[in-house]
């Protein structure tokens, strides 16, 4: 006979978790003292959102699924824009929270919340054990879920007293779930209609999302593309999926993505959506979205399907195996028909990227936060894992950091939480010590979680921070500078700690950089530190804005371009 | 907009009438009528939500319902040959001049009348949507005091099960 947290510990060893970022708290002591005499690897964030952020960072670097542990009450509620954020960006999670003993729910118990009410709508789903006997069983559905489909966060609630009850432990030999059996496979004759449709189309796009990412269809999907002759748009999510630096790929679309991938989709004659949900960050205004166009849409998810845009050829099936199903036929069909009115699309294309790249002052004497990414994309050689905070930050990631596989580049794209790309690249390190991890952050941003740098140096994570420091909540400054008359109502950030002495502080490694000459040599210094945390507080131009730029609800013919 | 008449076969599991309600507020879907009670199998409850909505609508509520793992089977009852029915209890005025004629309609309707004082009866009728709100319509005049109605619930015509059918 086991104990509930023997079983708890037991099964997460048999679906392979070897990290798990948790914090203890009353109901969960149980839980702890069986963790105690565990091989599994703990990691004791400083808040609970931190290590929920970490171990999506973790999960999203490796393919793996992420685990979490928060107490009842505030520790669970703490992770619940976490949970939100897996949710968002369909990431698998399996997150524990502790709940009082079964007795007391209901009462309003001290340290009582009902986390399985309050997060509903942002699981894709959730337990409460009420027996333990089925404890290993959920868990093993968990992870199930969580990972197979379009995957999600799985959120299961511990009651003191089922964790302390005694059971026999068994593994179940498989999950029995009659509800719940998502399509691996597509529809044949879907795929072929997909494929007589591009076989005829001049001007077509591939435009792929976070799917491809999470599917790991780079591979497929280059081979595709190059057989095929289509040029690639990535939504912002998916950057990674396909090689930044092929010559089929021409960028991401939407709010700040660049000029030819706006172009791209504003007007082909076939598009293949794959993996990606036309989230109105990436579509702009939906009329203006490729109205001539005839759709195909390959998604894990049928109700991603014909949500925001209507779909012609619906595939609903994992981007790999449908991509995978598609190669088997591509030989079918004839892909020199319309090869030169390709050759001429593509042309086009890049004669659109000539004609406005993403582009800044590169003449100033004053750092420009994109000479920050495009440095640290330089000494990096494109290799490193990039997290990003939320904001400017994030879209100068995304603009000046070219990417080259998936799990490279994380973050919050659905959600676009504050605070989230440092603990994530703790997450990220640890699933990956061998590679550079960089956070490109904000000064707003990164105050959001930093007291997450104790995790780093306690645990002697080498993560590197680049804050892009304007002292502003720089897109809300931006905004307020382009849509209401420059009043900058309450993002100014002038007051802020000095980070080099914070990072000290905390036992990090500091540095201010405050001259443009000195970027690459902070960023070659940083790479020296092997055993702690670097947080790089570059100066920054203040006013700098991010162009391109399609306003909110407005299509791409409105797009606002960089003022020479 | 139409009044759409879904049947969702559910694991008779905890939360799963506040996940499938959760779902529908959640969304901004609305729901009309819902009903909800265990089938012969104990483990498997059957739900008939009726909702209003154009084409698009409708497909979303249908996938997203079945994206829910406690959701088993989810069908469009009203794109099928099947029967639907709701039952009321209408309380209404009718003294000794009045009574007759409200016993006439309600006979009609083909109703019961299960209670009655100097002042009142209380009518039991079912029924398909059409024919309650014909009676309601009909029994106005009198004067309504409640009513309180169940949701609407509809099973397919033929010998397979609801959720079989196509």
């Amino acid at each position: 006979m086991m104990t509930g947290a023997q079983i708890l510990i037991e099964s997460l060893k048999r679906e392979g978790v070897d990290l798990i970022f948790g914090y203890p708290g009353g109901v969960l002591l149980g839980v702890y003292d069986t963790l105690y005499d565990s091989d599994i690897t703990h990691i004791l964030p400083r808040h609970e959102q931190g290590g929920i952020h970490a171990a999506e960072g973790y999960a999203r670097a490796t393919g793996k699924v992420g685990v979490c542990f928060g107490t009842s009450g505030p520790g669970a509620t703490n992770l619940v824009t976490g949970i939100a954020n897996a949710h968002m960006d369909s990431i698998p999670m399996v997150v524990f929270t502790g709940q009082v003993a079964t007795s007391l729910i209901g009462g309003d118990a001290f340290q009582e919340a009902d986390i399985i009410g309050i997060t509903r709508p942002i699981v894709k789903h959730s337990y409460m054990l009420t027996n333990v006997e089925e404890t290993a069983s959920v868990i093993k559905e968990a992870f199930h879920i969580a990972r197979t489909g379009r995957p999600g966060p799985v959120v299961i609630d511990l009651p003191k007293d089922i964790m302390a009850a005694k059971a026999k432990f068994e593994w179940p030999e498989k999950v029995n779930l009659t509800g719940y059996n998502p399509t691996v496979k597509g529809h044949l004759g879907q795929i072929k209609k997909m494929l007589r449709l591009l076989e005829s189309a001049k001007k077509p796009v591939i435009y792929m999302g976070g799917g491809v990412v999470l599917s790991e269809a780079n591979e497929e999907l280059v081979k595709f593309s190059e057989i095929t002759g289509v040029p690639v748009v990535s939504s912002f999510l998916g950057l990674g999926g396909f090689p930044g630096t092929h010559e089929n790929f021409v960028g991401w679309l939407g709010m700040h993505g660049n000029y030819a991938s706006n172009m791209a989709v504003s007007d082909p004659d076939f598009i293949l959506a794959i993996g990606t949900r036309f989230s109105d960050r990436s579509t702009g205004r939906l009329d203006g979205f490729a109205p001539n166009a005839k759709i195909a849409h390959i998604d894990v998810d049928p109700a991603s399907i014909s949500k925001n845009v209507q779909i012609e050829v619906p595939i609903v099936g994992d981007c790999k195996a449908v991509l995978k199903q598609a190669l088997g036929e591509i030989d079918k069909f004839n892909w020199d028909k319309n090869a030169s009115a390709r050759k001429e699309w593509r042309e086009q294309i890049k004669a659109w990227d000539r004609e406005h790249p993403f582009d800044y002052d590169r003449t100033a004497d004053i750092i420009k936060p994109q000479y920050v990414v495009e440095t640290i994309y330089k000494v990096t050689e494109g290799d490193a894992i990039i997290t990003t905070e939320v904001g400017q930050n994030q879209m100068w990631a995304g603009q000046f950091y070219k990417f080259k596989r998936p799990h490279q580049f994380i973050s919050s794209g659905g959600l676009g939480t504050m605070g989230y790309g440092f603990p994530a690249a703790i997450g990220a390190k640890l699933g990956c010590p061998d590679k550079e991890v960089f956070d490109i952050a904000g000064d707003g941003s990164f105050m959001m979680n930093m007291q997450e740098i104790c995790t780093a140096v306690q645990n002697k994570v080498a993560v590197k921070v680049a804050i892009l420091n304007n002292r502003y909540l720089g897109m809300i400054r931006q905004w307020q500078n382009m849509f209401f008359n420059d009043r900058f109502s309450h993002c100014d950030l002038n007051c802020q700690p000095d980070f080099v002495k914070l990072a000290e502080a905390f036992g990090a490694v500091g540095m201010r950089i405050d001259r443009k000459e000195d970027v690459e040599a902070a960023i070659r210094e940083s790479l020296k530190v092997k055993d702690k945390p670097v947080i790089m507080d570059f100066t920054v131009d203040r006013n700098e804005n991010v162009f391109p730029m399609i306003p909110a609800g407005a299509s791409v013919s409105e797009m606002l371009l960089m003022q020479k | 907009m139409m009044r759409h008449t879904i049947s969702v076969l559910v694991e008779n599991k905890f939360g799963v009438l506040s996940r499938i309600s959760g779902l529908f507020s959640g969304r901004g879907y609305n729901i009309e009528s819902l009903s909800v009670n265990r089938t012969t199998d104990e483990s498997v409850s059957i739900m008939t939500i009726v909702t209003m909505g154009d084409d698009r609508v409708v497909e979303q509520i249908i996938k997203q319902l079945r994206k829910l793992v406690n959701v088993i089977r989810v069908r469009n009852v009203s794109e099928m040959d099947h029967i639907e029915r709701e039952m009321i209890l209408v309380k209404v005025h009718a003294t000794q001049r009045t009574r007759p004629d409200v016993f006439n309609i309600v006979s009609t309707f083909r109703g019961k009348t299960v209670d009655i004082t100097n002042e009142s009866v209380v009518i039991e009728l079912t029924g398909a949507n059409d024919k309650i709100l014909a009676f309601l319509n009909v029994m106005e005049p009198y004067g309504i005091i409640e009513v309180v109605r169940t949701g609407a619930i509809a099973i397919g015509r033929g010998s397979k099960m609801t959720s079989e059918m196509k």
